[in-house]
């Protein structure tokens, strides 16, 4: 009978274990953080690139965090394809005024959203890009149209100084 | 078995008197009373054995040129092909010892696939076989991005990427992960650090597997219980200490060949392209030995459904001995689960296949269905068989098949005589 009763010793026995696993649990944490960015890869976070050199229907590829950028100079005729898509036919419907501040210059993380790979450019079905990986086909503004890929090219976050000089991060 | 052992010299008793090593290796190596009827297929633990000690010693000395950074890794390698005294040597002793090891460990799962080795009382055995198995492809994969060619560089790409399709933190693990928002240095020299460990934490594994197996003891062709010490075992040495030591000799022949005449076939030759973040290779493929797994990935079309059953494929293998609902452990006495565990090997040997090809029209239909069979072996084949299979009438002993009627009744005579 005086076993089910709660004691003194029965409550410190509960609280040192608790206080035991918390600071274990405290302690675990630096373990793990160790492996996420490190302040020198968080310091490259962001890049200026100068746009003057690229003409219409050329594109150039930036690193910005150790991932490739695509920047490209898009033809009248690829933004008129990429404007006139009916947005309930795509897997992953967003407008293309929505990917692109200046519908001429089209910036996206070069990286196929399927499992990582560089997708190449002006190449499969819908003329936008192609990822030889796994099959993946990106229209002219960078969405997924046919393939495993689950989401549309990323848009990093970018602003236009001036007319000619971007800052990508 | 071995409580009675005591060693000959003085130093030899001094010593297992106060730490009874000496008996601990006695009892399990020597005198262990092993059946009588193992074949071939049985030597192969002592072959992994034999492959898991080859990749830690040339492990050990690679990791003596070898440096873990991005800039440095590439070049580090080609410093031990070219000026590292026999380094060539020991990297492609390494690199080919690799998949030996997978060879030798898919022929001991079919081994035990084909003889209901995994069935009570060895369940045990084989699940800690099975996160070996993990464990070894985790390594061979972590392993493989070490020389940072192109296809180490987009095989760590397109494999960490896999965490991305867990939803919502997917982007945080992969980031986590990386140590970085790509793979880039950061990972390849923890992907060092966990390649160095891992192999010893293999070896832990296997010592449970083998202690594991000396309990009930070993399996056999026949697939009936045997008791141990009867005229069904044999001591295993030095029966299968020999037999053993014969089957190695010949795997190290096909080993050599491979080492001194064809020691890049089984890889690729865009590994000797130094990694570059902006230019995926045209085929992206693992090593063969991923194959299989490979296919099933891809022949779903979506992400995280592709990554779930890939999971899903090795993690099925653990539940193999309640799947299977069979009493019955060798393929030798069930007609039906023989046929279908031919098929089920010339299944994985098509994924295989798939998995090299590019995914799409006829080869991705082809491995769809390759991967719908594979399901379908474990979760309606192997229950179902247990039920309706009329399995063969099972010997009482491992000397009765071997034994003629007439042989039979002159035995039983004179043990009825000596009685």
């Amino acid at each position: 009978m005086s076993e089910k009763q709660v004691t003194r010793r029965n409550f410190l026995y509960v609280t040192t274990g608790a206080f035991a696993a918390a600071g274990a649990a405290s302690l675990a944490w630096p373990f793990v953080d160790q492996m996420n960015p490190d302040a020198s890869v968080k310091a490259l976070a962001s890049t200026e690139i100068d746009l003057r050199p690229i003409i219409p229907g050329q594109s150039i590829t930036v690193m910005w965090r150790g991932k490739p950028v695509f920047i490209r100079r898009r033809t009248q005729a690829e933004i008129d394809d990429a404007k006139k898509v009916n947005l309930a036919d795509l897997p992953h419907p967003e407008a293309d005024s929505d990917r692109a501040q200046n519908p001429e210059w089209l910036v996206m993380v070069g990286i196929c959203t399927h499992l990582g790979c560089v997708p190449l450019g002006q190449k499969g079905d819908y003329n936008g890009w192609f990822c030889p990986c796994h099959g993946s086909h990106y229209d002219t503004s960078g969405r997924i149209r046919k393939g495993p890929a689950p989401t549309n090219l990323e848009i990093p976050d970018y602003v236009f100084l001036n007319e000619t000089t971007i800052k990508i991060g | 078995m071995s409580e009675n052992y005591a060693p000959k010299s003085a130093v030899g008793r001094w010593f297992n008197d106060r730490l009874p090593l000496l008996n601990l290796i006695y009892g399990h190596l020597l005198p262990y009373p092993t059946p009588k009827n193992l074949n071939y297929w049985w030597t192969f633990g002592g072959i992994l054995t034999f492959c898991l000690v080859t990749q830690i010693i040339t492990g050990l000395v690679l990791a003596m040129h070898y440096v873990a950074d991005a800039d440095l890794a590439f070049a580090s390698v080609e410093h031990i092909m070219r000026d590292v005294n026999y380094g060539w040597l020991l990297r492609y002793i390494h690199a080919n010892g690799a998949s030996l090891f997978f060879m030798a460990v898919y022929i001991h799962m079919a081994r035990s696939l084909f003889y209901g080795s995994y069935k009570e009382p060895r369940e045990l055995i084989w699940i800690i076989g099975v996160f070996i198995f993990l464990l070894m492809i985790a390594t061979a994969f972590m392993g493989y991005v070490l020389p940072w060619g192109q296809m180490s560089f987009w095989g760590a790409t397109v494999i960490t990427n896999l965490f991305s399709a867990i939803p919502l933190v997917g982007e945080s693990v992969t980031n986590w992960l990386w140590g970085g928002y790509a793979v880039g240095s950061p990972l390849l020299t923890r992907f060092f650090t966990l390649h160095y460990l891992m192999p010893f934490l293999i070896f832990a594994l296997v010592i449970l597997h083998v202690w594991a197996l000396h309990v009930p003891g070993n399996n056999n062709p026949e697939g009936i219980n045997v008791v141990q010490g009867s005229q069904d075992t044999v001591p295993f040495h030095p029966h299968y200490v020999v037999k053993d030591m014969f089957a190695l000799v010949v795997f190290l022949v096909v080993f050599a060949g491979f080492v001194f005449f064809v020691p890049n076939l089984l890889g690729h030759t865009d590994n000797y392209i130094e990694a570059n973040p902006l230019q995926t290779p045209e085929h992206i493929v693992p090593e063969w030995y991923f194959l299989p797994f490979y296919a099933i990935l891809r022949s779903v079309p979506d992400k995280l459904g592709g990554v779930i059953l890939m999971v899903s494929a090795i993690a099925i293998l653990a539940f193999l001995p309640w799947l299977d609902t069979s009493k019955v452990r060798s393929a030798k006495y069930r007609p039906l689960y023989r046929q279908f565990v031919w098929l089920f090997f010339a299944n994985v040997i098509l994924l295989g296949y798939l998995g090299a090809q590019t995914a799409d029209g006829l080869f991705l239909i082809i491995g769809r269905i390759a991967t719908a069979y594979y399901f379908a072996h474990f979760i309606i084949i192997l229950p179902l068989l247990g039920y309706i299979e009329k399995t063969k009438p099972l010997p009482k002993s491992l000397s009765e098949p071997v034994l003629s009627p007439e042989e039979r009744q002159m035995k039983a005579a004179a043990s009825g005589a000596s009685a």
